[in-house]
């Protein structure tokens, strides 16, 4: 018995010793590699001490741009995602493009006339641009992206503008012409790069199955070089670009889908181009590190945050027109007193670190259409509860809650899961409800659920929602009362007789003084009427590397407009592109 | 055992088709549909545009129908093209994946083998000793500790702060520019962490399962045999104890099999890794049914087919089940 145990006493030891040397032996290899690593140290933050007077625009270097969302395809007419228009924006380029200062100017067009109905437009091309392959970009090639993304058969999104076109003709080499059913004035701004197709590659192929979705050729500023699946999309610049040749010679669009690893990846100096978060922007980039290395910029972004009021309750089946209105909602009195009851600026504050403004209406601020002169809502809950007095509303029982007919003043607010920053903002807006006796609930819904089943079906009684907006203050769509049907984006069932007959105007005229009274007066009814609570309009909050020279940030449109000229003096680059 | 098998894989049919109706009715009840990545809140979007859209995809047939044609074209072992916006062969988008989702898994499967036997086996040894009770501890600790959080905590530590490793992808800038034998130590580089992390996750449940599988050997009649007839302690536990203790890990390998395939989205996410668990995630966000129903059926194969070998491989390995 003693034996025995002494020998599974030495059992165990030796299976003890085997793990752990095991162990040991493992981590051994593991160090080994971790500091044989160690060798090659940071190679960017040294870059940048070195750096001298001397920063004179010069070609080279790398810029590798941080991003969650992968491209899915890199032909714009056929892409959904906001990572597929980044990507194939810096190869393909429109017909026309905004500038910095937010007019509308020439691009591949060198300018265009506009008849004098109003009906047809005549762009004239620059001569001798060609598409990187060697083939010259021709009146030809707008015109083959036009029918295709006219074609029953090409699954797009963006065939409704063009389908008000009704005759396109191609006068000659270098002369475009679209011809209109009736005014309409947004058209200009969609002939961007959605329309232009390489026709001496596609024709006579399926443009779905056209490996131009992933090998994409173009004219821009970079031309396509190799696309790892879920890794990264390499672009070179085009020395042969129209507005000639981008310093910077290499770009690489980085998909890293999880935020905080991007963020440690730009703190290693592994990316030099990411947006950040309000609190990254605050709180996390103030390190002396950051303000050596790196540049942050902030412009306001051309979206809003708004709450919505469900204003109808029974609807028509098919038409969606409203048969009964929602018995609070419906009233002004109490839209403007929850207006009141809400400080936009503590909103802003709290939840985007400051970092944003608040919105008045439904059009960007900063453009020729934003009128800010409408009557705004500054935060008073003695002016709401006077409001709610008026409109009936009490609390008869002592409650706490106000109440009318018996029925207690209670909604519940719908927004997408994982947005915390609307999330933050419906608590926000639920606490200060309840100082003036209105009891709100917050719930979340996954994405599709929340628009499919809340919002299509109209099962809703208030949501906080976001819409980002094109430049042309057209919001046809967004207010008209015909657009309440299911699916359609008047949700809210808006109704008003005025608004209809000038967003019918707005869009029938070229005329920007006539364009720009229409959107004035809208604005003005809105803000009275309220059928959202305008509440803030985010900034964008991009930082980039410091030795990127010649950024100019433009409010609305961004920084990536003049990426041509963008640069790193020959000192400072990091990376030395291997042709 | 020929008929043995052609029965098992005869059988195999039934359960697969089962699977594939219950994933795809299931798929298509989930609020949502491929389109909406184009068609949501996109106010350029009227309801002809969307309409057109779905019949483009199909959706407007009936789902019975879009099952059966779904199911004909599986047959061919076509999988048909993804719905999202590259409309690419479902195939292609999977083969892209996989290597490296094999790759992955496969080393960590060895790495979690290689530390958890030894680890099971000395502390069944040693029952409810302190080197058992640490070991039991720390494993657990692997097992419970969320693996995003200790990514991040490694991630900041050798990435950002010691500059050893780096922190996410799978290969340097400038890797093409590098030699053959940079290449392999850029990748080795980068799967440093998240080997030794999916390692750490593991250890718990195949450590804890050879622990009470040796414990369960030791205390057979024929292990006191053994030691009555005098045969030294290390023969014990080697020879007779290891080797029927290793009968259930026969199973694990096989229950392991469609796990090589599948990967954690968490996981991947954190680290960048393009894997199969990224491409099911996406597809089921964006609806893309073709994608997800690729996945699950190849999924539910491996599954079927791991369940067969590790039956064959018990019957290979233990003569009683051999001759039942």
């Amino acid at each position: 018995m003693f034996i025995r145990n002494q020998k599974l006493e030495t059992i165990k030891r030796l299976f003890f010793l085997y793990s752990v040397i095991h162990i040991l032996l493992l981590s051994f290899f593991l160090s080994f590699l971790f500091i044989s690593g160690c060798v090659k140290i940071d190679k960017g933050a040294n870059a940048v001490q070195t750096a001298n007077n001397d920063t004179a625009p010069a070609y080279g270097d790398t810029l590798v741009e941080g991003t969650i969302g992968e491209p899915s395809i890199l032909i714009p007419m056929l892409a959904g995602d906001a990572s597929s228009h980044d990507v194939a924006g810096l190869i393909i380029n429109g017909l026309v493009k905004y500038d910095k200062d937010l007019t509308l100017v020439g691009n591949l067009a060198d300018r265009w006339d506009i008849s004098k109905d109003g009906l047809a437009i005549t762009f004239h091309l620059k001569k001798g641009i060609k598409w990187t392959d060697g083939a010259e970009f021709t009146a030809d090639d707008v015109m083959y992206g036009f029918k295709t993304i006219i074609d029953e058969k090409t699954p797009t999104a963006y065939s409704e503008d063009f389908k008000q076109v009704k005759k396109a003709e191609v006068l000659d080499k270098y002369t475009f012409k679209a011809t209109y059913e009736k005014p309409f004035a947004p058209a200009l701004t969609t002939w961007g790069n959605v329309v232009v197709l390489p026709k001496h590659l596609l024709e006579g192929k399926d443009i779905t199955k056209s490996e131009l979705g992933r090998q994409p050729v173009g004219m821009g500023p970079y031309k396509f070089v190799k696309w790892t699946p879920g890794q990264e999309v390499v672009l070179e610049s085009n020395h042969d670009y129209f507005e000639g040749r981008p310093y910077i010679d290499r770009y690489v669009y980085r998909i890293i889908p999880d935020p905080a690893t991007m963020f440690l990846e730009l703190k290693a100096g592994n990316i030099d181009w990411m947006g950040l978060t309000p609190i990254q922007y605050t709180k996390q980039t103030n390190t002396a590190y950051f303000e050596k290395n790196f540049k942050k910029y902030r412009y306001p972004a051309p979206a809003y945050t708004y709450m919505g009021f469900n204003l109808c309750l029974k609807r028509e089946q098919n038409t969606g027109r409203c048969i009964e209105k929602h018995p609070w909602f419906s009233d002004k009195r109490v839209r403007q007193a929850i207006a009141y009851a809400i400080d936009k600026q503590e909103i802003v504050d709290g939840v985007l670190f400051g970092l944003g403004s608040p919105a008045t209406g439904s059009f960007v601020p900063n453009t020729w259409s934003y009128n800010p002169n409408v009557k705004k809502y500054e935060y008073n809950p003695d002016k709401a509860k006077q409001l709610l007095t008026e409109a009936g509303w009490r609390d008869t029982d002592g409650d706490g809650i106000l109440d009318k007919d018996g029925r207690p003043f209670e909604f519940t607010i719908l927004t997408n899961q994982g947005n915390n920053v609307r999330i933050n903002t419906a608590t926000i807006i639920q606490w200060r409800l309840a100082q003036i006796g209105i009891k709100v609930k917050v719930r979340t819904l996954e994405w599709s659920t929340f628009i499919n089943e809340f919002i299509d079906k109209r099962r809703f009684e208030a949501v906080i929602l976001g819409w980002s907006l094109g430049l042309d203050p057209d919001q046809y769509d967004i207010w008209h009362s015909s657009k309440t049907k299911e699916k359609e984006f008047n949700f809210v069932s808006y109704n008003n007789p005025e608004v209809d007959e000038l967003l019918e105007k707005g869009r029938r005229t070229f005329d920007t003084d006539e364009r720009k009274k229409a959107y004035f007066r809208i604005q003005e009814i809105l803000a009275d009427e309220l059928p959202y609570i305008f509440l803030y309009v985010p900034d964008a909050t991009p930082i980039v590397h410091a030795r990127f020279k010649g950024i100019e940030p433009a409010p609305l449109i961004g920084m990536g407009y003049n990426i041509h000229k963008w640069y790193v003096p020959k000192e400072m680059q990091k990376h030395k592109v291997i042709p | 055992m020929i008929t043995y098998l052609f029965k098992r894989l005869l059988e195999m049919i039934p359960t697969l088709v089962g699977i594939t109706l219950i994933s795809f009715f299931i798929i298509h009840l989930a609020p949502g549909k491929p389109t909406d990545v184009l068609a949501d809140l996109n106010p350029k979007m009227t309801p002809e545009a969307r309409e057109r859209l779905e019949k483009y995809y199909g959706l407007d047939k009936p789902i019975h129908i879009q099952y059966v044609l779904w199911l004909k074209r599986i047959a061919k072992l076509d999988f048909g093209d993804s719905f999202s916006t590259d409309r690419r062969p479902v195939w292609t988008k999977i083969k892209e994946r996989l290597p490296i989702t094999i790759l992955i898994n496969t080393l960590a499967l060895v790495l979690i083998f290689i530390i958890a036997i030894p680890i099971g086996v000395s502390s069944a040894v040693r029952p409810y000793s302190l080197y058992d009770k640490i070991t039991t501890v720390v494993v657990f600790i692997g097992f419970a500790i969320p693996t995003f959080w200790l990514a991040l905590l490694l991630m900041i530590l050798f990435g950002v702060n010691l500059h050893w490793l780096p922190i996410s992808g799978l290969k340097s800038m400038g890797y093409e520019n590098l030699s053959a034998l940079g290449k392999i130590w850029d990748w080795t580089q980068h799967l440093i962490l998240p080997m030794t992390l999916e390692a750490f996750g593991g250890l718990a449940g195949y450590s804890r399962y050879m622990r009470s599988s040796m414990l369960e050997v030791v205390r057979q009649d024929y292990i006191t045999t053994a030691r009555a007839k005098g045969l030294a302690e290390s023969k014990v536990i080697y020879k007779h104890a290891l080797r029927n203790a290793l009968l259930p890990v026969i199973t694990l390998l096989g229950m392991s099999i469609p796990g090589l395939i599948g990967g954690s989205v968490i996981f991947e996410n954190i680290f960048s890794i393009p894997g199969m668990g990224q491409l099911f995630y996406q597809a089921v966000m964006m609806r893309d049914y073709p994608v997800i129903m690729g996945i699950l059926t190849i999924g539910a194969v491996l599954t079927l087919v791991g369940n067969l070998l590790a039956d064959i491989g018990y019957a290979l390995a233990d003569p009683r089940i051999r001759t039942r």
